[in-house]
């Protein structure tokens, strides 16, 4: 079975090689990972898809909360998620066949980012389901390249699972020193 | 106050109270040692940086607060490693501070330059690598407070000499906050009522207790506990001295060499109560095969190691002495006279047991009785890796927690005799014991320079067999006796000490025993006993790997 899992981790250099190091060693089997900064940029969010039964996932979920880095694991349910991944193609597309090619890229809403003599670069961004049937269909005429960034995924709760909830300290910070300046300047217009 | 990188760290390390570091200096970490020439902070200057690793760890696992040792870059930091994950295997206390390379040079193959952080990260609990000078005092603080605090472990700061030597205002953190690091401490007070509602309902239970109940000292609410509702308790090889093994309550160790009535006590109960124990593989034998016939209540501080290796019906996260205390006012005085009797009919019936002839040789089970026997209680005995080790688990007198020093889960040769030499820095003036076979002490005896340099009251007992005697063992057991590099001559240990200052003594009759072990204690420094062995002798009850704990071999007499 296959688990999407996100979790809030520090935004320091290391923390990417302690998560792989943790699926290496006890063995778990990562998809894909996927990994970028917050509102908050002291945090990073990870989007992981790993494969395993129930016991397996309690281990990752139980294992990350163990690191000091990793300051939140949500375990993002099937019912529960909207997923989306990009990927970037390059597809053998010589003139003769050029329109084919366009079709299916319509058909998908994909984009085209580049064209050349023979070569026509896509862009697709969507489930991976709708992912995985386009370029099945795009599989005949020939796949030069193929890149993937990794699932990312949000849970479909209205509160969200927001990066600054264990961060309020650092928001009321700021808060504090903007609140600050506008003292000063008031207290410079009433003496002028 | 300004003050150098490196200063910074020494008047960090005194607010934690350390008073005395293990280390071996070197270039990259010359800057932290000039620091330490004018500070009160002693330095334990070693042979080996294995051995400093080995006798911090020593020191936590007798304290409870982190040991500390300070090596420098390269070559120093990697051997460390094997220090390292014998502490984090073991979930004991350390921190280790490692000098690194100027900080514009990391990643340039440098002089004495290694990945320290990359290599030490999967046996540490966690490390760090100093970027700032300002940021010294708020990463000591906080590596002190992750290696003792919930499920401990050794932390290692990696310090780069540039940055040692820069200089800012020392400013000391009020207190420690890291937002991903939150150890519970109480169980939630739901689980504890359905862990005492299962309790309350079972005949035969059993309590079986690790390491967790001793870093959580709580050796008084255990025994309170277990008396109060009269459940028996066994412990793991890490749990010696949780709970007194003279009480009749005791069944003494369980697992892979445990004792008869302890295996099958587990594997006839209806409930097993696991206090601060991980359910490890010489524990369980044959996963699917351990204990079927119960259910399992898991009071754990580490929520992953809840249901890892066995399914737990009910489980508790929290510090085990807290949880006990709660677990105590709710509990009952249960039913289990019968349950007692037949455990005490096996204990009478399958009792640990060797024979010692007047003129037989000389066997290691009747050695570890006979130093056991003329210590005083609470006296810390560390133990080397093998069939000594397991005699000293089955033989020794074990009845105050931290007193048994011994690597476990890693299972390091050559851990046991630096660790009795960082023991002996926790309780000054009193002896401390180190068995050990004559394969380990080979692997780190050049620490007796350190032991004489001190004038340390550490007694090493060699039990020299001539074999690597667990090795032998299993091939004689499983390999049809091809007993394949097992052999493993020696030197003269007794000259060895000699040489290096220490008192050497030997004894190869029943009767040079009584008299050697009285000389050693009477003697003011280290000394080096050496006991020639029965050659080829094996470790009784055993169940071979991989089977389940019914089908223990018990062996001969």
């Amino acid at each position: 079975m296959r688990h999407v899992i996100s979790c809030l981790v520090e935004n320091h250099f290391g923390v990417l090689a302690s998560v792989s190091g943790l699926f290496s060693a006890r063995g778990f089997n990562i998809d894909s990972l996927a990994v970028g900064e917050t509102e908050d940029p002291s945090v990073s969010r990870m989007t992981i898809v790993a494969k395993g039964d129930d016991g397996v996932l309690d281990q990752i979920i139980k294992q990350l909360n163990r690191l000091v880095d990793v300051i939140k694991v949500f375990d993002l349910a099937e019912e529960n998620r909207i997923t989306r991944e990009l990927v970037l193609a390059k597809i053998d597309a010589p003139p003769s066949i050029r329109s084919e090619v366009i079709q299916v890229v319509n058909t998908f809403r994909a984009k085209i980012v580049a064209v050349g003599p023979k070569i026509v670069t896509i862009e697709i961004t969507g489930t991976e389901s709708k992912i995985d049937a386009m370029l099945e269909l795009l599989h005949p005429y020939g796949i030069k390249e193929v890149v993937r960034t990794g699932l990312v995924a949000v849970s479909r709760s209205p509160e969200g699972n927001k990066a600054s909830i264990k961060g309020k300290k650092v928001a009321k910070k700021t808060v504090k020193k903007k609140a600050a300046k506008k003292k000063v300047r008031k207290k410079k217009l009433v003496r002028k | 106050m300004k003050m150098t990188g490196a200063q910074i760290l020494v008047e960090c390390l005194k607010r934690e109270g350390v008073d005395v570091i293990f280390g071996y200096p070197g270039g990259a970490i010359l800057p932290v040692f000039d620091a330490l020439y004018d500070a009160d902070i002693n330095l334990v200057l070693v042979r080996h940086e294995q051995g400093a690793a080995h006798m911090a760890d020593g020191v936590g696992r007798a304290t409870g607060k982190p040991g500390v040792v300070l090596a420098t870059s390269g070559p120093g930091a990697t051997n460390l490693v094997t220090g390292l994950g014998t502490a984090y295997m073991d979930s004991a206390p350390m921190v280790a501070i490692t000098g690194q390379v100027r900080s514009y040079l990391i990643g340039n193959d440098a002089f004495q330059e290694a990945d320290v952080v990359g290599i030490t990260r999967p046996v540490t609990k966690h490390n760090y690598l100093i970027k700032d000078v300002k940021d010294i005092a708020r990463i000591t603080r906080e590596a002190f407070h992750i290696a003792q605090t919930g499920r401990p472990g050794p932390v290692l700061i990696d310090f780069p000499i540039d940055i040692s030597q820069h200089v800012t205002e020392f400013v000391y953190p009020k207190k420690v906050s890291i937002r991903g690091y939150n150890p519970p401490k109480a169980g939630a007070p739901q689980n504890i009522d359905e862990a005492v509602a299962l309790i309350n309902k079972s005949k035969k239970p059993v309590l079986y207790v690790g390491h967790g109940a001793i870093v959580s000292n709580a050796s008084k609410e255990l025994k309170t506990f277990a008396k109060k509702a009269n459940i028996p308790v066994t412990t793991t090889l890490l749990g010696l001295g949780a709970f007194p093994e003279t009480d009749p309550l005791s069944l003494k160790m369980l697992g892979m060499h445990g004792t008869y009535y302890a295996n099958h006590a587990v594997q006839e109960c209806d409930l097993l109560i696991a206090l601060g124990a991980r359910f490890d593989d010489r524990v369980t034998g044959k996963v699917s095969e351990f204990a079927t016939k119960s259910k399992k209540i898991h009071v754990d501080i580490d929520p992953s190691a809840i249901s890892k290796n066995v399914q737990a019906d009910c489980f508790v996260i929290g510090d085990a002495k807290a949880v006990l205390k709660e677990m105590t006012k709710k509990v009952k005085k249960l039913k289990t006279g019968p349950w007692l009797k037949k455990l005490s009919d096996w204990k009478k019936n399958h009792p640990l047991r060797y024979t010692q002839g007047e003129k037989e040789k000389l066997k290691a089970q009747y050695v570890i009785d006979e130093i056991t026997k003329r210590c005083s209680r609470g006296t810390i005995v560390t133990t080397e890796v093998g069939q000594h080790q397991m005699w000293t688990a089955q033989f020794w007198n074990f009845d105050k927690p931290r007193t048994n020093i011994t690597s476990g889960g890693l299972g390091t040769m050559g851990f046991g005799f630096p660790a009795a030499i960082g023991a002996c820095f926790t309780q000054p003036g009193k002896d401390v014991w180190c068995v050990a076979g004559d394969g380990s002490i080979q692997m780190n005896m050049q620490e007796l320079a350190t032991a004489v340099d001190h004038n340390l009251p550490v007694k090493v007992a060699i039990l020299d067999n001539q074999y690597l005697g667990m090795v032998r063992q299993w091939q004689e057991i499983f390999y049809d006796k091809r007993y394949s590099y097992s052999h493993i001559p020696g030197p003269d240990f007794v000259k060895f000490a000699e040489a290096f200052g220490a008192l050497g003594l030997r004894a190869t009759k029943k009767s040079e025993v009584p008299g050697v072990i009285k000389k050693a204690q009477a003697h003011k420094g280290p000394v080096f006993i050496h006991f020639a062995v029965k050659k080829e002798d094996n470790v009784y009850p055993m169940v071979p790997a991989g089977k389940s704990n019914s089908e223990m071999i018990e062996g001969m007499a």
